[in-house]
């Protein structure tokens, strides 16, 4: 209830209206005169999912205005990469987007493949594909769920965590680690696919499957959630566009826009899949478009790991493209051959020759096009390396996303958005 | 695929005669420059043009080159038309005396944040901006990090001793 | 069907098995009674109803998820209750990267949070900064804050994350209940500025 209703119903006639001349009470100058509300969403609030802070206007619960804050958590990944050599920003990537490390790493990998002119082997791009799509799901399955728990459903997160383990225990089983992956090197994979990580991605898809089916059903067509996602938040094509919106967030508008159809890298182009689009843009279709993904997805971790079967004999030990220069040989390599030891060696110590140049290059990350403007002066570590960092862009529309809807679902919209502090404030 | 480098090249010289330099395809991405003042009026054109039609904006970011000097900061713009599927890059020169570059915020939302960023990592002055500030650094800070003349460790540091990492 | 397993080698019960005896402080045990010090009680008590407040920035906060998630369940070990409110909560989880623009607000939530309270550094950022030796990030949150456990890692595996909650409970259970009123602890409080 703003002022001006108070007014009609009761005529004010001291300045604290019907609190009736308790003078002794000092509000600050303006206060009353003043007919909005400002409230100040994070940067530690429990509904904000890391480090946002957000000022609200409010209007009773409508909000008239949203200016964000970022950079709390503002780590100088560029200044870092600027100081460490090639195969040491694996390491930082895995901390852009977190809940899907390994495509960050791949997308990595192949902007530096880009400028060394190395080609990989099928064989390695299938077993890429296999990660990333599988990285692509447990993204989408925070986010999803998240959203869920913000609508009020703490169920389906509770649910599909339990089965992220099985996505973690792959990447455990290829790398070592569960989240911050740093997957594979230049050129390839530090070592290849055991049997029992194919064990466990069969696994993976035969369970999961079930899994998700039962998450969406408890949604898709869920009276309240569709109430409270339905219309909020929504944008249209143009302005999603005009704002640099890419991945789920732009399909979910309606442009059918996938780096992974547009510039095809990782042989995508050997796959067949969909690329999902809504219409609306608003946290419903996110929500659908994100669900639709991950069926993709599991579609596409499907064929490859057919494709990864069909090698045979010599073909199937092949786990990185012959490309000693900058490929950093298997450690019990190093201490047993001269020729692997001269090579780690040369790789360490920056002698190799890195060419200069200047490039680009962009992968479909879990949450928008997520690109690598590398310049290379020849030296030990990069001369620039700029991230473009899908949320960073695309969290400046939250404002106009949010304006004249209600402050609750203000928070819906925020996870549908799918913003990671770690990439947004590199 | 309809639009190729070079008729984005034709097209381009046609309007702007030879303001447009160095003219590079370094991996089939169509690069180019040109001064800091026609920055506006070429991605006015790029945007508006029936068949260049680049509208959006992948990436804005800056470069800093300390040796070159009166252009030690480029400011790099990466278009996109998604008709098409052809991006390039454009670039724009400025002395680090006075890095006044015109603003492409009114032509891409997106930019709006990239320049902030921008202003708050090298200083580059986005003239015309609407809400010019820091982003991602203290409001108090007073220099620009990405700078090549700072250095990236924290200076105020006292708990990693220099003899424990190896440097002393 | 549902898959019930039941355990195919029992092992014969014990006593002083059950985690109630295990667990059970110095005192004196008769039939119907047990006496034992105050202090010793309270420690138990506040052992299992800790109340966690995830101050969780980063990485490290989606590995905290896991932790609290289905799979490894924090909840067993009493602290289901994750609150969001420092007036409520005993144990701030510090959770990935504090950058310096973040380093106030940690500091005012810590100051917020009533006494007897308790911190715990996840991560290796929150602990030296990490792999962020950069101009912008707090080189470990014992800048700012104190800190009771840190747990190494980047990000710690949930199991690393719940040892540390474990080494907190033990903190918690033999902690005096002069402690916190002591001189000692008082210039603790002042050598980071905290009344």
């Amino acid at each position: 209830m703003n002022t001006e209703q108070l007014q009609t119903q009761a005529p004010i006639t001291s300045p604290l209206g019907r609190l009736g001349g308790a003078s002794h009470i000092k509000l600050p100058e303006g206060s009353i005169e003043k007919q909005t509300t400002t409230l100040n969403l994070g940067p530690t609030h429990p509904a904000t999912h890391g480090v946002f802070q957000n000022i609200i206007e409010l209007d009773g619960e409508r909000i008239v205005s949203a200016e964000q804050t970022v950079g709390y958590i503002h780590r100088a990944f560029e200044k870092i990469a600027e100081r460490r050599p090639y195969y040491q920003i694996t390491t930082l990537t895995d901390r852009l987007n977190y809940c899907s490390s390994p495509i960050n790493n791949m997308g990595w990998h192949l902007t530096c493949e880009k400028l060394l002119q190395v080609k990989t082997p099928k064989r390695v791009d299938y077993l890429r594909v296999i990660i990333m799509e599988i990285a692509r799901i447990t993204d989408h399955l925070i986010c999803n769920s998240i959203v869920g728990v913000d609508a009020g459903a703490y169920t389906g997160f509770l649910y599909v965590m339990q089965y992220r383990e099985l996505a973690y225990e792959i990447y455990e089983e290829i790398c070592g680690s569960r989240l911050t992956t740093n997957i594979g090197r230049i050129g390839g994979f530090e070592r290849n696919f055991t049997n029992v990580a194919f064990e466990k991605i069969e696994k993976f898809l035969k369970e999961f499957p079930g899994v998700w089916k039962e998450f969406e059903s408890l949604f898709k067509r869920n009276r309240i959630f569709m109430d409270r996602t339905i219309g909020t938040g929504a944008i249209s094509a143009e302005r999603a566009l005009n704002y640099g919106f890419t991945g789920p967030n732009l399909r979910a508008a309606g442009v059918d826009y996938d780096v992974r159809v547009h510039s095809p890298y990782c042989s995508y182009e050997d796959f067949t899949f969909n690329v999902p689009v809504g219409n609306t843009g608003d946290n419903y279709d996110r929500f659908l478009v994100r669900g639709e993904e991950v069926w993709q997805s599991l579609s596409i971790i499907q064929q490859a790991y057919k494709k990864v079967q069909e090698f045979k004999g010599t073909e199937a030990d092949i786990f990185h493209a012959d490309c000693p220069a900058y490929y950093l040989p298997e450690k019990s390599d190093v201490y047993n051959k001269m020729e692997a030891l001269i090579w780690h060696f040369k790789i360490i110590m920056g002698e190799t020759d890195i060419p200069k140049g200047e490039v680009y290059s962009s992968v479909e990350g879990a949450n928008g096009e997520l690109g690598f403007y590398l310049i290379s002066d020849g030296g030990r570590t990069p001369y620039r390396l700029h991230f473009r960092r899908p949320c960073f862009i695309y969290y400046q529309a939250y404002s106009e996303l949010t304006k004249n809807g209600m402050l609750s679902d203000a928070i819906i919209t925020m996870s549908s958005l799918n913003l990671i502090a770690g990439e947004l404030d590199a | 695929m309809g639009l190729t480098n070079e008729l984005i090249k034709q097209k381009l010289t046609e309007k702007f005669g030879n303001e447009l330099l160095n003219w590079d395809e370094q991996f089939g991405l169509l690069t180019f420059e040109s001064s800091k003042e026609m920055n506006l009026k070429v991605l006015q054109f790029l945007f508006d043009d029936e068949i260049l039609n680049f509208k959006f904006m992948t990436d804005l970011t800056a470069v800093h080159y300390p040796n070159e000097v009166g252009r030690e900061l480029a400011v790099v713009y990466h278009l996109h038309n998604l008709i098409d599927n052809v991006r390039l890059r454009f670039k724009v020169f400025t002395s680090i005396e006075s890095p006044d570059v015109f603003t492409a915020s009114q032509l891409f939302s997106a930019a709006n944040w990239m320049e902030r960023e921008t202003y708050d990592f090298y200083g580059v002055n986005f003239i015309g901006h609407p809400n010019l500030k820091r982003i991602l650094n203290v409001d108090e800070m007073d220099y620009f990090p990405m700078r090549k003349e700072f250095p990236l460790e924290d200076q105020t540091r006292i708990d990693k001793d220099d003899e424990m990492f190896g440097r002393g | 069907m549902r898959p019930v397993r039941f355990n195919i080698t029992p092992k014969e019960a014990k006593l002083s098995d059950s985690l109630m005896v295990s667990e059970l402080p110095e005192g004196h045990i008769g039939e119907g009674f047990f006496a034992t010090s105050l202090d010793k009680v309270v420690g138990l008590a506040r052992k299992n109803s800790i109340w966690p407040l995830p101050f969780a920035t980063s990485c490290c906060g989606i590995e905290f998820m896991a932790t609290m998630g289905s799979h490894y369940d924090l909840a067993r070990f009493g602290s289901e209750r994750v609150g969001f409110s420092p007036r409520q909560c005993d144990l701030l989880m510090v959770m990935g990267t504090i950058a310096k623009k973040m380093a106030p607000i940690l500091r005012q939530v810590y100051i917020q949070m009533a006494e007897p309270r308790w911190v715990i550094a996840v991560g290796a950022c929150a602990c030296s900064g990490g792999i962020f030796d950069s101009y912008s990030v707090l080189q470990g949150i014992d800048q700012v804050i104190p800190v009771d456990v840190y747990v190494p890692g980047c990000p710690p595996r949930p199991e690393a994350i719940i040892d540390g909650v474990m080494r907190i409970q033990d903190l918690v259970q033999n902690e005096s209940l002069r402690r916190r009123g002591s001189e000692k602890y008082q210039e603790l409080m002042n050598s980071y500025g905290i009344e």
